[in-house]
């Protein structure tokens, strides 16, 4: 079937058979190139079963130039294969190109509202000084609103605040909307046995409703019941969160004395600030703001709770959240808080990943 | 409350400036809200003379004066009737700011003649509405020889800083100047000038009895009253009226003046009537309902039960502690006067005050507590005043009940000065303190000092208000600033797990895409019935405003207005969510906390890559599950139920459920409901009740969680269709699947639902995905084969589902 191989005739046939896989255009043809050379019935393969009909030296010595000729066109499709491929893979890229200026699919994360986030760096302050956070009901009866708290029926301080009202108890209990977040204080005191620290920011109402007043607004509260807590420790709560919230290290901070029926001694805590063309900045200059009121809770709350006011004594606070809010992120306007507009929630909210956190930074 | 610098040092002796003062009163607890100094303001009005007046060459109403003033001659053109050559005007030059037309003077020439300044007019000034002619200083009481140059404001006493000063509801001694002046005092900046006018002899006994009938003694312990024979009334002295126009009232005449005087230099409201118009003496009592009384306020007052009534033996002439009446009234003409200088009880004055809308000085004062022991000396130094004013003979004092006790003690212990206040003061200077704001402290011998009170300062009973009384007038400044100690170096968590899930699911709601909105509790009753209200006990007795008056059942209806708005304003977009109180019934259980939200419009902005496709049930159900994951509750064993409340589209909202128990509605809203709340549907949206998720036990292994078991087999799907009543829902099919083997299908899924005629009338084909993970060995066809026979013949027993051919 075969004749025997001669060298020569090997040397001609390698050199045809790269040139001509050098030629081919398409990874096709080099496929059937590949077929055709290496392929049960290609040419190289016919020759390597011609070997079977020498003997020794013959073979040994024709099989070594034939497998010179099998590698160098395995060598010669693989690196055709690899030039192939490449510009195949040029003209798919090609092929794909896109305008990437077009707009992605429409894809947004929400906002967190400015009172959630506030109210949310406020626990994580506090939280750093041990207070833990509790929680009351915004419907209340008059005697944890106000009559615990020591303001007595009919006393004129109760028309500091307007009350809203709901219909009477069947028990004959006047009901209101809370009118500050102090009820909480009445009912962790009552449910709770000193040492007491806790925080109780919520919704508190009062009727009123103008430029800078809204019917529905937020407090915290902050309570702190043992039986050495002074004026001392109040002042150091309250300069150290004003200074960390409001991210000011020298802001200054003025505690004037005040009254409220519920904290004796009370004060009232100002910040210092400028106004100008109706624009509030923080700082040393000059003037006053003021952002909450505070005092050592008065004995006759004590004594309304069932805590022994011989032993226990206390300060407790409460502020607003929407101001230091305003002040803190320049939010002009108190009513925008409720109106739910998109543009002003995408405008002032905070990426819900955002989560306030003293060791990490609070939000700014 | 106002008073002026002058009047202050009436009864302050100082040296400190405007600005100390006020800065010593703030830090007392008596929080300035403003100084007025007018005197800045008009400090350019000067007082010049008018040499020449004479008729402007080309217009009638015109006058060309020639001045001397503080600049030299100076010509201005004037339209006064009244400026006349040799007179005394206010000059103002060019350049000056006038306050009552809110311009600066220019230079002008008004019809050919030139005009360099102003003279001015008392409403060009802002002091008045008087714009009948310029001020002619001949009219003026200034009491003095004015001179060419004086400062004008200084002239009328305007050179008076006002102060404005906010006082706390307790501290009723400081409605009067002289409270101020003796806290100013206590605090260093000044003495206390004594003040105790030696008594008025009476004359003769007064004509006119007084009666506190015995229904009516707690609500008038004390009644003194006076007969003034002899007056001569008519308008006060300039000093008098520059004082009260300086903090705001209107001089009206001597014995009115004079009351009002009174009521603000000593917080001690008096009353004079017109002695010849009371037809008998004087009766207080309590009201009769119905009887009228025409106030001083020039409005007509219906008495209600329980109001105090001072009267004649025929009708009221006024309210005990609020406001005189018209008809008793003094006048220019009066000649005889009754003074009263009374006590009332302050609950009582509040709730009438309250009750009628009335508010007057005279309130404000005895609803806060006047000085029980001033009554007496305050008749006399009120009947000194009227005799020095209005001339006249007084009687004898008539005195009806008696001054109710005041005097008490209150202990403090000189340590609770640092141990609640915070602040290291000697005792002597706590003493010196509590002396100097008129208290009488007694050293005792168990280290108690025994602190008699004084009349003026019902506000103190207890130890801690000593303590306030004495760091406050120290100052709060000297309070020292301690850290507070932590019980653990680490802080605690803050929140319970409930309200730490609260803020994943908040935050995870923004996450998915939505706004947070906070809205109010209250809505509009018809809103809040279109969404279940039905309690009366929440429905508000004094809405703010008709669209608030009761309290929301769902946050939902504020969303959908909200959305609307934004709608109506070009930004159809809107996904919203809020997570706050809905409320039941007014018990401490009738509040709960949703999470609620909805989202509307197109389902997202026209894009070239995707078309926008409407928000749907499912969008909302998704949310809803996302909640509830985030929420804690366990997700996989709800179920969904398709009997949302009527709020909802009945076809197309469902509820989940754990048990018998409510987790949350979700679904498109009735177009109904849309249109009772005016919006634009559709509007997907969801309630998730967060109370109600179970919350997980606490963990006797901490916060470890089960191992992971993971099987080295690969899982695998197949899929079946089924044919099935249209009225099936697909749930069960999905259960029936699930349950054919619970070892090896670990999940099921729907993904393909239609219907057609080939199928037959009121048939669907639903068409599921089945995955199936082995834990043992890897499947045999021939188990698969089994699984598959098993899951074919459980969906069809359950569910009367056939195989599709």
């Amino acid at each position: 079937m075969t004749d025997g191989i001669a060298t020569e005739d090997l040397g001609s046939l390698k050199a045809e058979l790269v040139d001509s896989i050098a030629a081919v255009g398409t990874l096709a043809d080099l496929e059937a190139a590949r077929v055709a050379f290496l392929g049960k019935k290609g040419r190289l393969t016919g020759l390597m079963k011609g070997l079977g009909a020498l003997e020794g030296e013959a073979r040994r010595t024709a099989g070594a130039a034939l497998n010179e000729v099998k590698d160098a066109v395995t060598g010669a499709l693989q690196a055709r294969r690899d030039v192939l491929e490449q510009a195949e893979l040029e003209a798919r890229l090609e092929r794909e190109r896109v305008d990437v200026t077009l707009p992605a699919r429409p894809r947004r994360m929400g906002r967190i509202h400015p009172i959630s986030q506030t109210m949310d760096e406020m626990v994580a302050i506090f939280a750093e000084m041990g207070f833990t956070v509790a929680e009351g009901p915004d419907i209340e009866d008059d005697w944890h609103n106000f009559e615990a708290l020591n303001f007595p029926p009919g006393h004129p301080a109760r028309e500091m605040q307007d009350t809203f009202y709901l219909p009477d108890r069947e028990d004959g209990a006047k009901m209101v909307l809370r009118t500050h977040t102090s009820p909480v204080q009445v009912r962790t005191m009552v449910s709770q046995k000193p040492p007491i620290r806790i925080v109780a920011p919520g919704r508190t109402y009062r009727s009123d409703y103008d430029m800078t007043h809204t019917p529905m607004f937020h407090q915290i509260e902050g309570l702190v019941i043992d039986e050495t807590t002074h004026m001392g420790h109040l002042k150091g709560c309250l300069v150290e969160f004003a200074r960390v919230f409001f991210d000011v290290d020298d802001l200054p901070i003025r505690f004037r004395p005040s009254f409220f029926p519920f904290t004796e001694p009370s004060a009232e805590m100002d910040i210092g600030c400028s106004r100008s063309g109706g624009e509030i900045k923080l700082g040393n200059h000059g003037d006053w703001l003021e952002i909450l009121g505070c005092g050592m809770v008065h004995p006759n709350v004590l004594e309304a709770c069932g805590i022994d006011s011989a032993r226990y004594q206390g300060f407790a606070f409460g502020m607003g959240i929407e101001r230091p809010a305003m002040l803190k992120y320049g939010i002009p306007d108190l009513r925008t808080f409720f109106e739910a507009d998109t543009r002003w929630l995408k405008h002032y909210g905070f990426l819900p990943l955002d989560v306030p956190n003293v060791a990490f930074g609070l939000t700014s | 409350m106002k008073f002026t610098l002058s009047w202050l040092k009436e009864h302050l002796d100082t040296e400190a400036t405007t600005a100390e003062i006020a800065e010593r009163l703030t830090a007392l607890g008596l929080e300035v809200e403003g100084v007025v100094d007018r005197a800045a303001e008009l400090a350019p009005f000067t007082v010049a003379y008018v040499k020449n007046a004479e008729q402007h060459p080309n217009a009638d109403k015109l006058r060309v004066c020639v001045l001397d003033t503080v600049d030299g001659e100076i010509q201005v053109v004037c339209g006064a009737p009244n400026a006349r050559t040799g007179m005394m005007g206010v000059y103002a030059p060019v350049g000056t700011h006038i306050p009552g037309t809110g311009l600066d003077l220019k230079p002008g020439v008004i019809r050919g003649v030139e005009s360099n300044g102003m003279l001015c007019s008392e409403r060009e000034m802002g002091l008045s509405d008087n714009h009948t002619g310029i001020i002619d200083l001949a009219d003026q009481d200034v009491g003095r020889k004015v001179a060419i140059g004086d400062s004008f404001a200084a002239l009328i006493g305007l050179d008076d800083p006002v102060f404005d000063v906010a006082i706390t509801p307790d501290r009723a001694d400081c409605a009067g100047v002289r409270g101020i002046a003796r806290d100013l005092a206590a605090a260093g900046l000044g003495s206390l000038k004594p003040a105790r006018p030696p008594a008025v002899p009476g004359a003769f006994q007064s004509p006119l009895s007084v009666e506190i009938l015995p229904e009516a003694a707690t609500a008038c312990p004390l009644f003194v009253g006076r007969y003034i024979r002899g007056v001569k009334n008519g308008p006060s002295p300039a000093w008098l009226q520059r004082r009260l126009l300086a903090v705001g009232l209107r001089p009206i005449s001597r014995l009115v003046d004079i009351t009002n005087f009174f009521t603000l230099d000593r917080a001690r409201p008096l009353h004079v009537f017109d002695a010849h118009k009371l037809k008998t003496g004087i009766v207080v009592r309590m009201s009769r309902p119905g009887e009228e009384l025409a106030a001083l306020n020039d409005k007509s007052y219906t008495l209600a039960d329980g109001m105090t009534v001072i009267a004649d033996h025929e009708s009221a002439l006024g309210l005990g502690g609020i406001i005189g009446g018209v008809p008793s009234s003094v006048t220019d003409e009066t000649t005889d006067v009754f003074l009263e200088v009374a006590l009332f009880d302050p609950m009582r004055t509040a709730a009438t005050g309250r009750r009628l809308g009335i508010e007057s000085d005279a309130r404000y004062r005895f609803e806060r507590g006047v000085d029980p022991d001033a009554v007496i000396r305050g008749a006399e130094a009120a009947s000194r005043m009227i005799l020095e004013l209005c001339g006249g003979e007084a009687s004898e004092l008539v005195i009806a009940g008696s001054v109710p006790e005041w005097r008490r003690t209150v202990d403090l212990r000189p340590a609770r000065v640092k141990s609640l206040g915070g602040v290291e003061l000697p005792v002597h200077r706590q003493a010196g303190i509590l002396i100097a704001l008129g208290f009488k402290p007694r050293d005792s011998e168990d280290r108690v000092l025994r602190v008699e009170v004084p009349s003026w300062r019902g506000d103190i009973a207890g130890e801690a208000d000593l303590v306030e009384e004495i760091l406050r007038v120290n100052g709060y400044d000297a309070i020292p600033v301690e850290p507070m100690l932590r019980e653990t170096t680490v802080a605690r968590p803050a929140v319970s797990p409930r309200r730490r899930l609260t803020g994943l699911v908040r935050r995870s709601l923004a996450a998915l895409g939505m706004d947070e909105a906070v809205t109010w509790s209250f809505m509009a009753e018809d809103a809040a019935e279109a969404f279940g209200f039905v309690n009366p006990g929440l429905r508000l007795m004094n809405p703010i405003a008709s669209d608030l008056t009761v309290m929301r059942p769902s946050i939902l209806p504020n969303l959908v207005r909200a959305a609307e708005r934004n709608r109506a304003q070009g930004f159809p977009h809107v996904s919203l969510f809020e997570i706050g109180p809905v409320y039941r019934d007014a018990t401490d259980k009738g509040q709960e906390t949703a999470a609620t939200g909805l989202r509307a419009g197109p389902g997202g902005p026209r894009n070239w890559a995707r078309t926008p496709r409407p928000n749907d049930v499912f969008d909302a159900k998704a949310d809803a599950l996302d909640v509830l994951t985030a929420a804690g509750a366990p997700v996989a064993n709800l179920q969904v139920t398709a009997d949302a409340p009527g709020w909802f589209h009945p076809g197309r909202s469902g509820v989940l459920r754990l048990g018998a128990t409510v987790l949350a509605e979700f679904g498109e809203l009735h177009p109904s409901v849309l249109r009772t709340l005016d919006a634009a549907g559709p509007i997907a949206a969801f309630e998730v009740y967060l109370d109600r998720v179970p919350q997980p036990k606490a963990k006797k292994d901490g916060s470890a969680r089960k191992p992971l078991k993971l099987s080295p087999f690969q899982p695998l799907d197949r899929d079946f269709a089924f044919v099935v009543d249209a009225d099936v829902a697909a749930d069960r099919l999905v259960r029936a699947a699930r349950s054919a083997d619970r070892d090896l299908v670990t999940d099921v899924t729907v993904f393909d639902v239609f219907t057609g005629e080939a199928l037959g009338e009121g048939r669907k084909s639903v068409a599921l995905t089945v995955t199936l993970q082995p834990t043992q060995a890897t499947l045999t066809d021939e188990q698969i084969e089994a699984v598959g026979q098993r899951i074919v013949a459980n969906v069809a027993k359950q569910t009367g589902a056939v195989l599709r051919g």
